[in-house]
């Protein structure tokens, strides 16, 4: 009875590809690759598998993480490989190894988000973008579960910032909480154009780079 | 992927259905393909991917050397807002290149409704929509599918049809364009050359005129075209493509699982049904290589859940083999097997109970009929005993949820029969009553009514649907007769099904109505939330022609049909027989009890019925 972590990467036309969809591709690739996942007991057993955060639809991540769990004993190594065999286009499997760490542990997600302007970054953008980030408070509204508008401050949320500029880019590369709370990274655009309307971008695009800790360490 | 496309992807209701790369979607190198080919299917990707004749025409097209064929669906009215919106051309799936840019387009169309659709995705494409305002040989734009058995009302749209099985078909016709091609051809000389090829129909190579009564005076063939088109077959199943590696979708579609198709054709011979005349002759896979073909698609794709599909499933010569060699290998592997079209046969009861593990979803019964005379009449074998036999073994089995299938306005239909109807939901009620094993859960009995549309091709192709108010009638007595509360009521809406009549018998004038209706906005029309008849009464009104001419006028046995000039094999003289048999409430065995003589065995060679 294992239990295992893979490590894989979601982009391009996968991108698009919902959390439940996903799961669902998951259960697929494992069938098709032979591997038989352990299964919850009762009336209606369901494979043991799940994803430590799920990612918004249209985002990008180099390091997504699923646990799961297998029904003989094993490490996981040479499944990545296995796996990308039978995978969609833009899923990759990168690591796959027998998890030391919960996932509660999972604190921080380091994220890019990419404002495109199509007429040239606004001059200033990325300072005032930074002020505004950095700031004191940054409050934006948010539909609740409960689907009522609630107010609500990023700025605890937002551990580091920095913009660099390209012609036409903007990119923020940031710390974000992960969860207990945590944000979601296109938040961060989002802010800038309720408070910054005049430097909307055109375009926002977000990729997560890497998982880390409490401490701001690789979280694995 | 496209940067416009990234854009407003994040706009539109499920996004996954439009960008591709599934597993085992083909992509090939541009640079060693001749021919591109945008397979077109004129409704939704969760439709069009559900479909196996699609997924079938699309393994056996990529399977050909400097070939690519790749999927093209409607976009939902969102998408499709954004797509005009921004200038972005219909593109497809695989490679994200616009579908104009193609070689050939190629629609597969299943159903009369779907007909605005081929013209949205034509005009999305940026294409003109009439077959005379595209000169060049490329793109060539050609139909195929079930509907296509009449394609007059989208004669004027496309260049050809290919009518029956398409294994065979479609790769000569593409072979000759690729020739045509090769050889600098224009158009009308590749049209008359694929005339000649069995099975395609070129719409303008018939002249069609008319009576002043608006019934069709004569089709004559032009350039050598054949008096009649023959449909195509495939001769062995088990010689034919079958798709084990086939794209397995990242989002949910409608039929998401693996589909074994046991066999094709019906040896039945419902009157009203269209499938069960033009799909003969009943042609077999056989049992071993089933199983392989399902062990395999299991494996290749992931999938956990099975169906065996056919016209009539029971049918199959040796079902209950391969249920035990299936059963074996799903149980193993947690797959599940499902069986729809079965007859409410005993037999076929206590299949599904074995089968049916966990849990019991709803079953469905369609007696069609509510009296046994109409039932004769229709020729659709199944007595209320049976029924009723079914239901018990489904009760006392753990099943509470059963749905009921008939049809109004079947020739011959009299109130005796409506009421028919109710009395048999009164009557599975009482089974229930009798014999459930759990009636805590309570019974969901539904009783669903469509208005009946005559097709071609059928014993029923000379009648009348009957009249809108009388049709009315008959849902409101059924409605006032059926009493149990267990028991819920469903009926068509009866503006769809009037259309589809009109379009299932149309000749090609109405290729002007389309065009008018499609300008007012109809897109979409087999969805109901998009569907508007005010908008199909009006194009009627522009082009001066009658709907109730096409669907509510009786024809004569002397007319000339739109689609005389087509045949399935089996022959008028037949149907006329049938459609007179149907009139005494006198049934016709099974092809397999013994052969009727209607046509079809000449394709195997005058014996058909031992499949």
């Amino acid at each position: 009875m294992g239990k295992l972590r893979l490590l894989f990467v979601k982009e391009g036309r996968a991108v698009y590809i919902s959390h439940l969809d996903l799961l669902r591709t998951f259960q697929r690739v494992f069938l098709r690759q032979g591997l038989v996942l352990r299964h919850s007991q009762g009336f209606h057993p369901h494979p043991i598998i799940s994803f430590a955060l799920p990612l918004s639809v249209g985002q990008a991540s180099d390091c997504e993480i699923l646990d799961f769990e297998v029904n003989e004993d094993m490490d996981g190594a040479g499944l990545p490989e296995a796996l990308n065999a039978f995978m969609p286009e833009g899923i990759r499997a990168v690591d796959c190894y027998i998890p030391v760490r919960p996932v509660r542990e999972l604190a921080r997600l380091r994220c890019r988000v990419d404002l495109v302007y199509d007429g040239g970054v606004p001059e200033g953008a990325a300072e005032e973008i930074k002020k505004l980030l950095l700031g004191e408070s940054v409050v934006i509204q948010k539909r609740t579960k409960r689907k009522a508008m609630a107010d609500i401050d990023i700025r605890p949320m937002l551990h580091s910032l920095d913009i660099l500029e390209a012609p036409g880019l903007l990119t923020l590369e940031a710390v974000v909480s992960a969860q207990n709370p945590g944000m979601n990274p296109a938040l961060l655009a989002a802010a800038a154009e309720v408070h910054l309307p005049e430097l909307a971008a055109d375009f926002v695009r977000v990729r997560r780079l890497e998982m880390l800790d409490e401490k701001g360490e690789i979280f694995r | 992927m496209d940067q416009r496309l990234e854009r407003i992807l994040p706009r539109v209701q499920k996004p996954a259905r439009y960008t591709g790369g599934e597993y085992n979607a083909v992509m090939k190198d541009k640079s060693r393909v001749d021919t591109r080919f945008a397979f077109c299917f004129p409704d939704t990707y969760e439709i069009g991917m559900s479909n196996l004749g699609f997924r079938i025409l699309y393994g056996v097209l990529n399977q050909m050397p400097g070939v690519w064929c790749e999927r093209v669906f409607t976009p939902w009215p969102d998408m499709e807002e954004e797509l005009r919106r921004n200038h972005i051309p219909l593109y497809a799936l695989e490679s994200g290149d616009p579908v104009g840019e193609f070689d050939i387009i190629g629609f597969s169309v299943g159903y009369e409704m779907a007909y605005t659709a081929m013209l949205n995705m034509l005009d999305l494409s940026g294409l003109p929509l009439r077959a005379e305002d595209r000169p060049g040989l490329t793109p060539l734009v050609i139909a195929g599918g079930t509907a296509m058995y009449n394609a007059e009302p989208v004669a004027d749209f496309i260049d050809l049809a290919l009518i029956g099985e398409g294994e065979d078909l479609l790769p000569e016709v593409v072979e000759l364009y690729r020739r045509a091609r090769r050889e600098n051809w224009d158009k009308p000389r590749f049209l008359r050359a694929a005339a000649e090829i069995q099975g395609v129909y070129v719409p303008s190579l018939y002249n069609v005129s008319y009576h002043e009564d608006g019934t069709i005076a004569a089709i004559t063939p032009l350039d050598g075209a054949p008096e009649k088109v023959v449909k195509r077959v495939v001769h062995d199943m088990d010689k034919s493509y079958y798709p084990v590696k086939t794209i397995v979708p990242s989002t949910e579609i409608v039929h998401d699982r693996v589909t074994l198709e046991v066999f094709r054709g019906c040896i039945r011979g419902c009157r009203f049904c269209q499938a069960g005349y033009v799909y003969r002759p009943v042609r077999c896979r056989s049992r071993e290589q089933l199983a392989e073909y399902a062990q395999a698609s299991v494996q290749d794709s992931g999938y956990q859940e099975m169906t065996l599909s056919s016209l009539s499933t029971s049918d199959y010569p040796e079902l209950v083999g391969l249920c035990d060699d299936l059963e074996a290998f799903c149980g193993k592997n947690h797959v599940n097997l499902s069986l729809p079209s079965l007859r409410a046969d005993n037999f076929s009861m206590e299949l599904m109970q074995r089968l049916q593990k966990g849990r019991k979803a709803g079953l469905t019964f369609a007696p069609e009929a509510g009296t046994q005379r109409l039932r004769d009449a229709i020729n659709k074998n199944v007595t209320e005993e049976e029924l009723t036999e079914s239901l018990k073994t489904a009760f006392s089995g753990g099943w509470s949820g059963v749905k009921l299938y008939f049809m109004l306005g079947l020739p011959t239909e009299t109130d005796e029969d409506v009421l028919g109807i109710a009395e048999m939901a009164n009557h599975a009620v009482h089974t229930w009553r009798e014999y459930a094993s759990n009636k805590n859960r309570g019974l969901r009995l539904t009783v669903s009514t469509s208005w009946f549309v005559p097709k071609p091709f059928t014993a029923f192709q000379w009648e009348a649907q009957i009249s809108r108010a009388e049709y009315e009638r008959r849902v409101k007595l059924l409605r006032e007769a059926i009493t149990a509360k267990a028991v819920t009521y469903n009926w068509h809406d009866g503006d769809t099904s009037f259309l589809e009549a009109v379009l299932a018998r149309g000749d090609r004038r109405l290729g002007r109505v389309l065009e008018a209706a499609f300008r007012r906005g109809a897109k979409l029309d087999a969805w109901s939330d998009y569907f508007d008849l005010s908008r199909w009464l009006e194009a009627f009104d522009e082009c001066g022609l009658d709907p109730e001419f096409y669907a509510c006028r009786e024809r004569s046995r002397e007319e000339i049909f739109p689609w005389s000039m087509i045949s399935c094999y089996v022959s008028d003289d037949y149907l006329w027989r049938q459609r007179e048999l149907a009139y005494q409430s006198v049934t016709t065995p099974d092809c397999r009890t013994r052969c009727s003589g209607c046509g079809a065995n000449i394709v195997e060679g005058g014996e058909c019925h031992r499949g």
